[in-house]
Parts: C-alpha cells; sequence; structure tokens
C-alpha cells in the first residue's frame, strides 16, 4: 500500500521537502486505513505527522465527550499548527479518525473547506464501508474512494 | 488620561491643592460610557490629568494625536468681587474663550470657587452671592448653564462644602465624557478614512499603525484592554493580508521597507510594557518584519496578561512563530541559516520565562498542554541549530561551523538590559548552547526531557515517543547508540502496537543499527531477518540486511552456540497438508506431511534442516474419543494458517483477536458405545488468556511476526521430529515435503517447527491451530456380503467374502473353517481365486478349499497386515418345505426352534430367511458369526375342491421374485394312504413362470375304500431361472395338510313357482324346498364327537340351515332358519320347505343357503338368552329339555370354534355353556344349486298395457 516511495524517503528523512497536502484515514484502533499524501518524498514525515496527531484527536475527542455527550460535532478543527503545516482532524461516530495535513503556505484554504472536504471524505468512506464485500477494519482500497482523495487533492493543490 | 488644561485667576496655590484633591476624587465613582455604532455601554472610571494652559499646546489642525488631546478646559476663578471681575477676570475669560474657539476645543467649564474668607475680606463690595456667577453665566453661557458651577468653600469639611465638591465632581465627569466620547469617534472615523485609503499609492501602513494604536492606547488607559487588543488584532490581521496579498502577486510599496534582509534575530521582548526601541523603528518606517510582529506580539502579550489569559499568549505566540517563519519566506527576505532557528528558539525561551514570571509552579504544571508546544519547537530548533554549528557529531565542531557560530551570535546583538543579571535568560542560553559541544548537549537534553515529561503528564505519549526517537537520533551522532536504542524501541513497541508499518519500518532500521553498533548479535539478527522480510524497504536493502543474517550463519565456528530467533521472520507457514488426506494412517503406513512456507527473505536461501516436533499421545483403545473439532480440522487433509498482520496490510495485532475455537469431546464407554460424559473444550485458551492480559497492560502487546523482538524460543528436542536436509527456500511460496513417523499408534501432534541455517536457527513456538495425525492399529475383520441382491433361497448364489486383515499378517497354510450346516451347503466356486487389495489390486492367487462332512477349510493365500483379500463363494439356501404356518410349532412351548424361519421382510414380497454361517479364523479363539439373508421367490397356497362326492387338490404358486424361472416335474404326492390315488389334472410338464405371475396346478384324488379325513399332501416342482440347462434344476417343496376332506352332506334346492304358475312371478310368493342328504356313513370320531342318540336308538346330529339373500333378490317369508336333526347314517334326507318371493324379474340366483352344525348347550348351567350368541331365530328353541350335551368342553375348544380361543376364561365359560354354531369345513358340505338360477317373470299384464299407452 505504501509503495516503493520510503525508499528514498528513508534515505533521507532530514529533507525539509513537504507535502501539500495528505489525507489518512485512521481506524478506531488507531491503525491506518488509508494514507496517502502528494509529495512522496515526505511521505515518512507525513505518517510520523499524523500518527502524533493522533494524540490531540484522542484528547479532543475525550475533552468532548464529557462536556457534550452525544452532541458533537464531528470536525476537530485545527489538531496543531507547525511551521509546515497544519493538521486538521475530523472524527466520526464509530470513532473513525480522518486527518486532512495541509501546508502552512498554503493560505487559500478556508476552515469552511476543509470542512467540506471532511463531510466529502466521510460521504466516501460510508460508501466504502457499505459495501458488502468490504470488512470493516480492513484498509480501505477502493477506487472510488481513491478517486475522491485524488479529487481533493488536485483541488487544494 | 485626559488633559485638562486649566486657567485660573485668583489664589493658585489654593487652585493647585485643589487640583490633587480632584484628581484623586475623579476617577472614584464610575461613569456609564454609551458608545456609538451599537456598541455595548461600559462603566468607566475617568482620571484625569491636569496641565497648565498654553496657548501652544492647544491641538493644531489635523493632529492625530489622541492622547494628549485637551479634553476640557477649565477656567478657575475665586474671584468675588464684581470690579475685579469686570476690570480684568471677563476680559481674561474672553480671550481665553477666543483662543478655544480658533482651535476649536469647544469643551469648557468656569469653576468659580467661593469661600467664607474670600467674603469676609471682601466686606466692601458686598454683592449678592450669586452674582458673579450669574454674570459669568449670562456673559458666556448663553444656553449652556451647566459650564459654570459654583465649588463653595472647598477646603472646609462642612456639608455644604461636600455637596458642592459632589456636584462639581459628577460635571466635570459628565463634560469629561461627553468630550471624549466626541473626540473619541471623530478619531475613529478618521482613522477608518485613513484606513480606506491603504490601496492608494503613498499610503504607510507603519503610519496607520501609529494611528491605530493610539486608539489602543486610550482604550488601555480607559482599562479597556479588550478594546485595546482588538485594535490590535486588527493592525495584525491587516499586516497577514498585506503579505498573503504579496504572496498572491499583489505587492504595496511600503512592504519594501518589510522585505529588507534580517540583520537581528534577538528574539521576542516580553518584559516591557511598550517597546519604545522598536515602536520608534516602525514610526520611522525603518522597522524590519520581525521587529514589526516583535512589538505587535509584545504588546498583545501584554495586553493578554493583562486580561489574565497567560495561556492564550503561549497559543498565539507559537502561530506567531510559525507565522513569521512561513511569511519570512513567502516574502523571500534573506535571511542567514539559522538565524530563524535562533529567533525562534529565543522567542519560545522568552515567551515560557514571561509566562513563568506571572503563573505559579502548579498553575504551569496543570497547564503544560499549553506550553510543551513551545517546548517542543524550542528543542526542535536547538537540535537543528547544534547540527548546523557542528554541534552534534561526535568530531565537534569545524572551523566552518565555528565561523558561522559566531556569524549567528552577532545577529543576536548584545543582551537586552532587563535580563543582563538574569542568569537564565534566553540570550544567555543560547549563548552558551552554541558555545561548546558539552554546553548544547547539557541544554539540548535538559530542553528534550522537559518536553518529553510534558508530553507524557499530559497524556501524549506519541508526541513523547516522537522526541524520543529525535533524541535517539541526536545519541546516535553521538555513537551512543545504547541510550538511542532504548528511545527507539519504545516508539517501535508504539508503532507496531497500532499498525503504522512505514515509522515500524524506520526505526525498526534505526535500531539495526544500534544493534550493531552495539554488538548485539542476536538482537541484530533478529532485526536483520525482520528488515528482510519488511516489503517497504526496497530489494537492495532487503538483500543487505538478509545477506547479513546469512553471513553470520556461515560463519565457521562454534557450531554448538546457535542462535535461535522467531521463524515469523523468516517464513511463514500458510498450509499443511496431509498425503493421504485423512490423516490417519494404520501404524507402519506413509504419511506424508507437506508444508507451504512462505519464505519472506528477498533471496533463496539453504536450509540444512527444517524439523518439525512432536507431541506423542497414546490413545487408550478409546478410539471414540475424537474431538469433531479435529475431524472437521483435517477433513481434507488441509490446514490452512491465518496470517500474521503481514497478510493483512497494516492491522496491527490488537486488532486482531483469535475467535474462540470450541470443539465438543464425547467419551463413551468402550464397552456399549454408551455416553460417558460430555464437554465443550476451549482449544485455544492460551492465545485469548495472553492477549486478555496484554490488552490490559498496553505496554506489552502480544507476541506477532511485526514484535520489537522476539523473545528467545528454545526448540524443544522432542524425541520425535519430521525432518529434512538440505533444503533451499525461493522467495515466495515453497512447498516442502516431510515423512512422518507412524511406527507406534496414537495421536501425533505437531508442535514447533524450526529450520536451521548454519548457526541461526529460525523457530516456530507454536503451530497454531494444532494439528495432529493419528496412527492406528486395526483388528481382522471378515465380512461377507451378497454379489448381487438379493439373495435367492434355493438356487445357488455368490457371496463375497472380503478380509481386512488389520494388524495381521496371514501367513501360509493359515485357513478359514466353515462349519457346514444343512440348511446351507457351501460349494467351491467356479472362479477360485483370491484378490489381494491395497487401494489397488496387488495380487491374485489360487484359493484352495476343502470340504469335509463338519467343516469346510479356506486357505488363505500369505497376506500382508491392513490389505484386503477378496473371494467369492457359491452357497445354496435350502427353502424349508414345510407350509409357512405350522401349527404344533408355536403351539408348543412357544419356543422358537432353532432352525431357520422364514419371515416376511416389510422390504419385499418375498419371505426372507437369516441364515448363519460360523466361521473359525486364524487369528482369533473365538467364532466368526456372520449371517446372510435369502428369500424365497414362491409363495404358495393350496385348496380343496368338491363337486359331490369327487375331491380335487389345487396348488397356486406364484413367483414373487424379480426373476423368470422354468418349472418343471410338478407334482403332487400323499404320505399317508396308499390307496390314495392323485391324478393330475395338469397338461404340460414344463412351463414358464414369469415374475409376479402365478400358475395353478389341480389334482384329482381317487380312492378306493374310504377317503380318509385327514390328508398329509406334499407339492414339489423343479425350477431353475430360465434359459439354464436341465442340471440347474432345483427342487421346491411345497408340504400341506387337508383336513375334514370327506363331504358329509349335500345340500340341494329347488324352488318351484306358485300353484298354476308355469314359473316364478315377482311378487308372488314361491316355494323353496332344501333338500339336505347324508352322503357318507359316520366316521368313528365323528360318532364319539357330536352325535347323541335319539330317543328311537338312531344316531342324529343337529344341523342349523339357513337362507340367506345378500343381494336382496329375496325375500323370505316366515321362518328363514331352523335347525334339523339329522340321522347320521347314509343317504339320510332331510327336506324344509320355505316360503320365498323374489322382488325382481330375470334370472335370479337361487338364494344362498347354509348349512352348520348346531351345538346345543351345556344342560347344568342356568339358561339365558345371551346377545353374544348372535341368534335371534325365535324358532330355535333354547329351551330344548331334551337337548343333551355329550361333546365334552375340551374338545370344543381343541377344533377351534368360532368363539376363538384366545378369548378370556370367563367368556370360555359362557360359550360354552350356550348353543353354539359351527361352520363345516369346506368340502364337507357340497351345494348342488350352487349359483343355480331360476327364470322369474314381471309380476303383472298392467305392464305391458303401460308401455302400449306410452
Amino acid at each position: 500500500m505504501f509503495g516503493d516511495s520510503i525508499r528514498k524517503c528513508l534515505a533521507g528523512l532530514q529533507g525539509t521537502q513537504t507535502w501539500r497536502v495528505g489525507i489518512a484515514v485512521i481506524a478506531k484502533e488507531n491503525y491506518p486505513l488509508y494514507i496517502r499524501s502528494v509529495a512522496s518524498q515526505s511521505e515518512l514525515k507525513f505518517h510520523y505527522t499524523v500518527h502524533t496527531s493522533l494524540d490531540v484527536v484522542e484528547e479532543k475527542i475525550s475533552a468532548v465527550g464529557k462536556s457534550l455527550g452525544d452532541q458533537r460535532e464531528l470536525y476537530l478543527g485545527l489538531l496543531y499548527p507547525t511551521e509546515d503545516y497544519k493538521v486538521y482532524g475530523y472524527v466520526t461516530n464509530s470513532k473513525v479518525k480522518f486527518v486532512i495535513v495541509v501546508d502552512s503556505s498554503n493560505t487559500s484554504l478556508r476552515d469552511n473547506e476543509i470542512r467540506s472536504m471532511f463531510r466529502k471524505l466521510h460521504n466516501s468512506f460510508t460508501d466504502v464501508m457499505c459495501n458488502p464485500f468490504h470488512n470493516p477494519g480492513d484498509p480501505i482500497q477502493s477506487k472510488a474512494f481513491d478517486g475522491i482523495v485524488s479529487g481533493m487533492m488536485v483541488q487544494t493543490g | 488620561m485626559f488633559c485638562v488644561f486649566l486657567l485660573g485667576a485668583g489664589d493658585q496655590e489654593l487652585f493647585r491643592s485643589l487640583y490633587t484633591t480632584l484628581a484623586q476624587q475623579l476617577p472614584r465613582e464610575p461613569m456609564e460610557w454609551r458608545r456609538t455604532y451599537g456598541r455595548a455601554p461600559k462603566m468607566i472610571h475617568l482620571e484625569a490629568n491636569f496641565v497648565q494652559f498654553k496657548e501652544e499646546l492647544l491641538p493644531k489642525e489635523g493632529n492625530k494625536a489622541l492622547l494628549t488631546f485637551p479634553f476640557l478646559h477649565i477656567y478657575w476663578t475665586d474671584c468675588c468681587d464684581t470690579e475685579a471681575y469686570k476690570g480684568s477676570v471677563k476680559e481674561d475669560m474672553l480671550r481665553w474663550q477666543n483662543s478655544l474657539r480658533t482651535h476649536a476645543s469647544p469643551d469648557w467649564v468656569i469653576i468659580v470657587v467661593e469661600s467664607n474668607d474670600n467674603k469676609k475680606k471682601n466686606k466692601t463690595n458686598i454683592l449678592p452671592r450669586s452674582s458673579i456667577v450669574d454674570k459669568i453665566r449670562g456673559d458666556f453661557c448663553n444656553k449652556q448653564n451647566d459650564r459654570c458651577v459654583v465649588l463653595s468653600d472647598p477646603l472646609k469639611d462642612t456639608s455644604r462644602s461636600q455637596e458642592s465638591w459632589n456636584s462639581l465632581l459628577l460635571k466635570l465627569r459628565t463634560l469629561l465624557l461627553m468630550s471624549f466620547t466626541k473626540n473619541l469617534g471623530r478619531f475613529e472615523d478618521d482613522m477608518r478614512t485613513l484606513r480606506e485609503k491603504r490601496t492608494q499609492p503613498g499610503w504607510s501602513f507603519c503610519e496607520y499603525f501609529m494611528v491605530q494604536e493610539e486608539l489602543a492606547f486610550v482604550f488601555e488607559m480607559l482599562q479597556q484592554f479588550e478594546d485595546a487588543l482588538v485594535q490590535y488584532d486588527e493592525l495584525d490581521a491587516l499586516f497577514t493580508q498585506y503579505v498573503l496579498n504579496f504572496g498572491a502577486g499583489d505587492t504595496a510599496n511600503w512592504l519594501g521597507s518589510f522585505c529588507a534582509p534580517v540583520r537581528n534575530w534577538s528574539g521576542l521582548l516580553l518584559r516591557r510594557p511598550i517597546d519604545m526601541e522598536k515602536r520608534d523603528g516602525i514610526q520611522r518606517g525603518e522597522a524590519s518584519l520581525l521587529d514589526l510582529r516583535s512589538y505587535l506580539f509584545s504588546r498583545q502579550c501584554t495586553l493578554l496578561i493583562f486580561l489574565q489569559r497567560p495561556w492564550e499568549v503561549t497559543l498565539r505566540a507559537l502561530e506567531l512563530l510559525h507565522n513569521c517563519v512561513q511569511e519570512l519566506r513567502l516574502l523571500e527576505v534573506s535571511v542567514l541559516e539559522g538565524a530563524l532557528d535562533c529567533w525562534v528558539f529565543l522567542s519560545c525561551l522568552e515567551v515560557l520565562h514571561r509566562i513563568e514570571g506571572c503563573c505559579d509552579q502548579a498553575q504551569l504544571a496543570a497547564n503544560c498542554s499549553h506550553t510543551v508546544g513551545l517546548w517542543a519547537y524550542a528543542t526542535d530548533k536547538l537540535k537543528s541549530l547544534g547540527e548546523l554549528c557542528g554541534l552534534v557529531s561526535e568530531k565537534g565542531p569545524t572551523s566552518e561551523d565555528l565561523n558561522r557560530t559566531v556569524d549567528l551570535l552577532a545577529g543576536l546583538g548584545d543582551e537586552r538590559p532587563e535580563t543582563v543579571h538574569s542568569l537564565q535568560s534566553p540570550y544567555k542560553k543560547l549563548k552558551e548552547a552554541l558555545s561548546s559541544v558539552e554546553a548544547f548537549e547539557r541544554h539540548y537534553l535538559d530542553l528534550s526531557h522537559a518536553a518529553m515529561e510534558m508530553y507524557r503528564a499530559i497524556g501524549r505519549l506519541r508526541s513523547a515517543r516522537l522526541v524520543g526517537k529525535s533524541l535517539a537520533e541526536f545519541y546516535m551522532r553521538k555513537g551512543d547508540a545504547e541510550r538511542a536504542e532504548n528511545f527507539l524501541q519504545e516508539a517501535l513497541k508504539s508503532y507496531v502496537s497500532e499498525g503504522w508499518s512505514l515509522p515500524v519500518t524506520h526505526t525498526r532500521r534505526q535500531i539495526a543499527e544500534c544493534q550493531k553498533l552495539l554488538g548485539r548479535t542476536e538482537d541484530y539478527l533478529q532485526t536483520s531477518a525482520l528488515l528482510a522480510g519488511d516489503v517497504n524497504l526496497s530489494t537492495e536493502e532487503r538483500k543487505h540486511f538478509c545477506q547479513e543474517v546469512l553471513t553470520y550463519a556461515g560463519k565457521p565456528g562454534d557450531q554448538s552456540h546457535k542462535v535461535t530467533l522467531s521463524m515469523s521472520v523468516f517464513t511463514e507457514l500458510t498450509r499443511l497438508q496431509f498425503h493421504p488426506a485423512k490423516a490417519s494412517v494404520h501404524s507402519g503406513a506413509v504419511l506424508q506431511v507437506e508444508l507451504t512456507l512462505r519464505c519472506l527473505m528477498p533471496v533463496s536461501v539453504h536450509l540444512q534442516q527444517l524439523a518439525a516436533s512432536i507431541h506423542f499421545e497414546v490413545n487408550h483403545g478409546d478410539t471414540l474419543r475424537r474431538s469433531k473439532g479435529h475431524q472437521r480440522q483435517t477433513n481434507q487433509g488441509t490446514v490452512e494458517f491465518s496470517l500474521g498482520s503481514s497478510a493483512t496490510g497494516g492491522m496491527p495485532a490488537s486488532a486482531l483477536v483469535p475467535s474462540l475455537e470450541l470443539d465438543e469431546v464425547q467419551d463413551r464407554s468402550p464397552t456399549d458405545n454408551s455416553l460417558n460424559s460430555t464437554a465443550v473444550v476451549c482449544r485455544n485458551t492460551h492465545l485469548l488468556m495472553r492477549l486478555h492480559d496484554s490488552s490490559s497492560s498496553s505496554s506489552s502487546p502480544p507476541d506477532t511476526p511485526n514484535c520489537i523482538n522476539a523473545a528467545p524460543v528454545a526448540m524443544k528436542e522432542g524425541a520425535q521430529m519430521l525432518k529434512v536436509q538440505d533444503v533451499t527456500l525461493e522467495p515466495g511460496n515453497n512447498s516442502i515435503i516431510l515423512t512422518a513417523p507412524s511406527e507406534r499408534p496414537g495421536t501425533y501432534i505437531l508442535r514447533q517447527l524450526c529450520v536451521t541455517v548454519g548457526h541461526v536457527q529460525f523457530v516456530l513456538p507454536h503451530i497454531y491451530p494444532s494439528v495432529q495425525y493419528d496412527v492406528y492399529s486395526q483388528e481382522p475383520q471378515l465380512t461377507v456380503e451378497p454379489l448381487s441382491e438379493p439373495l435367492l433361497a434355493g438356487l445357488p448364489q455368490m457371496v463375497k467374502f472380503t478380509l481386512l486383515t488389520g494388524h495381521y499378517a496371514v501367513k501360509k497354510g493359515d485357513a478359514l473353517q466353515l462349519s457346514n450346516t444343512e440348511t446351507m451347503p457351501v460349494f467351491p466356486s467356479t472362479e477360485k481365486k483370491a484378490k489381494t487389495h491395497r487401494n489397488t489390486l496387488v495380487g491374485e492367487s489360487l484359493l484352495s478349499i476343502q470340504a469335509s462332512e463338519k467343516v469346510t477349510s479356506i486357505s488363505l493365500p500369505p497376506t500382508p497386515p491392513y490389505h484386503t483379500l477378496e473371494f467369492q463363494l457359491q452357497v445354496l439356501c435350502i427353502i424349508p418345505s414345510g407350509s409357512q404356518r405350522l401349527p404344533n410349532e408355536r403351539l408348543t412351548n412357544g419356543e422358537v426352534r432353532h432352525r431357520p424361519r422364514s419371515y416376511s421382510h416389510p422390504d419385499t414380497p418375498m419371505a426372507a430367511i437369516d441364515q448363519r454361517m460360523s466361521i473359525d479364523c486364524p487369528w482369533s479363539i473365538y467364532s466368526t458369526l456372520l449371517a446372510l439373508t435369502f428369500y424365497i421367490p414362491f409363495k404358495t397356497k393350496h385348496s380343496l375342491l368338491s363337486a359331490g362326492n369327487r375331491k380335487y387338490i389345487q396348488v397356486w404358486l406364484r413367483n414373487v421374485s424379480d426373476v423368470n424361472f422354468t418349472l418343471a416335474d410338478v407334482k403332487l404326492s400323499e404320505k399317508q394312504q396308499a390307496s390314495l390315488e392323485l391324478q393330475s389334472l395338469n397338461t404340460k410338464t414344463q412351463q414358464l413362470l414369469c415374475s409376479r405371475h402365478s400358475v395353478f396346478c389341480l389334482w384329482e384324488v381317487r380312492w378306493k375304500d374310504d377317503l380318509p379325513l385327514c390328508l398329509q399332501c406334499v407339492f414339489s416342482a423343479n425350477f431353475s431361472p430360465l434359459n439354464q440347462d436341465v442340471s440347474a434344476f432345483k427342487p421346491f417343496h411345497y408340504q400341506f395338510q387337508l383336513e375334514r376332506v370327506p363331504t358329509l352332506y349335500s345340500v340341494k334346492a329347488e324352488i318351484f313357482p306358485p300353484a298354476g304358475e308355469q314359473h316364478c312371478r315377482s311378487g308372488l310368493l314361491c316355494g323353496l324346498e332344501v333338500c339336505i342328504t347324508r352322503l357318507t356313513e359316520p366316521a368313528e370320531a365323528e360318532l364319539a364327537e357330536d352325535s347323541k342318540t335319539d330317543s328311537d336308538g338312531l344316531k342324529t346330529t343337529k344341523l342349523m340351515y339357513e337362507v340367506a339373500d345378500s343381494s336382496s333378490n329375496w325375500a323370505v317369508c316366515g321362518r328363514s332358519s331352523g335347525t334339523v336333526s339329522m340321522p347320521m347314517a347314509a343317504n339320510a334326507t332331510h327336506k324344509v320347505q320355505i316360503e320365498v318371493m323374489p322382488l325382481f324379474a330375470g334370472h335370479l340366483p337361487f338364494p344362498k343357503i347354509k348349512v352348520l352344525k348346531y351345538l346345543p348347550h351345556t344342560p347344568s348351567t342356568t339358561i339365558q338368552p345371551d346377545p353374544d350368541s348372535c341368534l335371534e331365530n325365535d324358532s330355535l328353541s333354547l329351551l330344548d329339555k331334551t337337548l343333551e350335551d355329550q361333546g365334552d368342553t375340551a374338545s370344543i375348544r381343541s377344533r377351534g370354534s368360532i368363539h376363538s380361543v384366545g378369548s378370556n376364561e370367563h367368556q370360555q365359560q359362557r360359550s360354552s355353556t350356550m348353543p353354539r354354531l359351527e361352520p363345516f369345513s369346506p368340502g364337507q358340505v357340497f351345494n348342488h344349486s350352487q349359483s343355480q338360477q331360476v327364470l322369474v317373470l314381471p309380476a303383472a299384464d298392467d305392464h305391458i298395457i303401460e308401455v302400449n299407452a306410452t
């Protein structure tokens, strides 16, 4: 699933190449169901970033869970900014997490657009889950989902 | 602070003392501030600054300064003298007013101070007190009377004085606020106008900045920090927007100054309320981007701290730092490499210091989550600085690195005076850290550990591990592999448990590096093996790691020490297949196990040995104790092993929960196969229980193929092993065939798998799901079955003997001894060959059969164990000749005789016979009893036919089998009476008897002297299947007995038409004459039985006749039945006249006449009418006293009367005392008029008339 690209990135992690946008779907148990970024050079860094962002996602989920109970907003907002990129989070009711990572220099993306990206992602994800041949918990290997993600990357990138 | 300009006339000292009181008293009471643009009103405290009036201080045209703006002008006077007022004061006031007007300052107030002292002093010009005030009001306040206020006795503590003070303060506040609101509104309008001009060329952000900041200052002064902050935020946003527009290609001229190369990176300065230095720079338009940002942030920080929101400072700080870095990039400002890192590092620390300065320790600890980002950021930056300046390498900085360091330090400038005396200032820290390798390490470790601690404290373990990983990389560079490994292992654990394969690969590679440096061979080999099979790596790298393992394995040296590694990293067992598939063989047989191994290595690997250890269990003779689960598992002889995480992609171990595997176990008694106990067994408790443990403590993930370091697994040296030497595993699937040991009967469970490559062993500690095979030992078994179904009795039939030798080897000379029986002789088969099988035909040998009187001995050819021996024999089952109902057989004592008995079979119309065979086998001291079922192909029936005195015997033979037969030599013979002659009336000697068809045969009985009462007949015929030669004919016998053969009576009926008629007519009575004639002399037995002596010495017997017409052709008039007394002599005749009436016309059959034997009742018992006796004939005299019973009850019973034998005792008793009827046997009464007909004419002529009429 993660392809050949790692070969390059394992060779030189110190490189500061950034990706323009990356999208990850993470299972309830915190393992990746789907993970994709545009610039393959920094795929490894992208993985690390998404993994680390789970800390904040969990923090936000538990914080929201205490206060509001069921009436929670799926969109978690900006999880944390870094010098190079911004990480946004979204969590479905079944605790599947979506993470979108956007390059900091990409200033054209507004909060609303990120929201709609998440919604689109969620819809497509629901379609994948509705496929009777898909085993929930397996990595997503759906062309339709791929297409949606690619579309978003082109749009934002 | 509001500037209030004063001009006084009078006692300046007094006024001055009043100012101070005024300045103190003014802010005491809050005022409600109503604001423009719908903003919410606020309560504010007004403070004032009193300044002496000077003409030049008045604001010029276009002055934007709000801070120094004179909001209210006050004219003080203590003049109470009209003259003085007129003379000088008024003039002075006018001048003042004029100058105010010229500068458009309409807000003023005149305060007149009155005191009693003054009044007393000026006694001479006593005027009404109010006159001065009135005059002033009249002169100046033409419409605004409130602009002149009187203050009475300001220095005295009287209520009057207090009152006047209060009213003065109120007036001042109101006026001041009014003026302020008006001027502020004007200022804001001006500001907005200025902002709207921002698109015009020549507009300067810096200028605008100063204007809006003025507003912020004013709000700050009014303690309206929120509003003040809004001003800065607006500025911030405006500037950000310009930078973004610049990025989009829309360049503003004024931005040029911000694009200048960065020369100073001294970091934020948050200790001053207002950094005038930077502010001046901005005012002059010389500030750099960092300067502007720093200044803006320092102001925001100050206000936020006023607002008690320190945590927002940290968040904004982080955002600011990120943003600045981005903005500099966007504006393409040239920055010295590392300068930004310095700036960020210093800024982070400065913010943290500032926050620490305003919060206590507990607060800080509770809000780690807000500060930790800054700590981590600072750590990050310090690390990259260290790398840049050569402080991380083992060798230390080069001269080039040192030059760079000097350049960086130069950009920091001098330390700010605020922190010069502080030991821990960010400036000092950075300088020190960059000064030497050791200092850098200390500072870097401090920061890293602080950041990690904080991340841990707030539960962000992943972030903490990422910092740890970064620290590990640092240690690696320093050559401290041991510490590095600890951090890496911890990080790896979390990646593995959460299934992030890419980070796992990366981290594992780093670990491999550490382990290699540390010389931890075993661990290194394990990790290398893992990496060699890692698809995330390139083939070259995988080959490299594989080679590392193989090189070690191939190293010459001490062979006794072997490194044991987990097999899962090297190869995966995907499938196991048994040949033969049922995984159950007899002892000594060949059982092969085919393993499918998926080799994960990138190159082919040569194995010295592949072995599977076996656990052996003896079956305690209880072969039934086999679970269903096991049977299912080896159903196809194939076990598929579910693959670990590698097959399922990124799924982590924690997500793979094995399902419960339950099996039913039944324990049956070995003797009668009854169920002793049953249970449900969980086959994988060890997995489930362990999983449960590990999930409770997340620190130890379950043992999976992806595990960090497989626990050292020891290969248990089992006594028995499946082994194969020298195999080469190619990448991908490999099939390896092992031969399983099968000497001892029992269950063999495959436990472990071990692959040996030189010094390295790969061990699979548990084969799961468990795989086992059974080796059994079988007793010899002999079975006999028909070659064709069904076996027909009476004909030679082929049967097949099958001998499963089991563990017994048939030796030369071994023979089967068949005990002969009369009813089933055994014939040697035409094909005397025995076939030996073992799945396929193994051999054929001749069979020698010797038959003696008692036994038939079959010598078997030598046969190895676990083979099948087959041969055929011909047997004949003799059909039992007796009739199917042998009355004696059952009545003797109810015991079944021990000879083959036929019985009717439910599936076939043929009667079946079970034939037992007893065979003595060489392997057992007991005889083997076998049963064969034969079917009789025929069904027979016989009947006696009479014609007067003449007798005929008819035999009916039906072929009930599916075979067509030829029937020949049909014969009937009588056994006892020699004088008897049976004359055959059958024409053919041979005839065809088809399946499901019947044949009737008839004989006439002729006799010379007397016809015996009883005949013992034997019917015999020869039969053979159709189209077989004469020799194949087999006899068929049928024995039967006929009783009461002779005809005793003949019955003759005649119908006479009514008198005068020629024919009977329907509806007219006719006479029926029944003539019963005795044909024979009574036999002795009959005499003894049921006769009685009449009064005239003649023996008589009583008969009952009955005329019955079943088809309603006749109506019997009068008595239809009656008894007659027949003399027991030949030709004795008795005639009975009965009137009958035909009901129809035509040829009517005679009414039926029945003759029955009448047995009178026993006179000793009481006579009563009994409904059971079913005689309703009134003519029957039940009370006939002359009736004498001569028959004894026993003999009646033995004859089997219609009142059955099976009835109970009481009934028997009663029936024997009643008069009874007994039918004659079929041959005893001959009816002459049977089926005779009589012509009956229609009743009358009108019948004809009727026909004519119509």
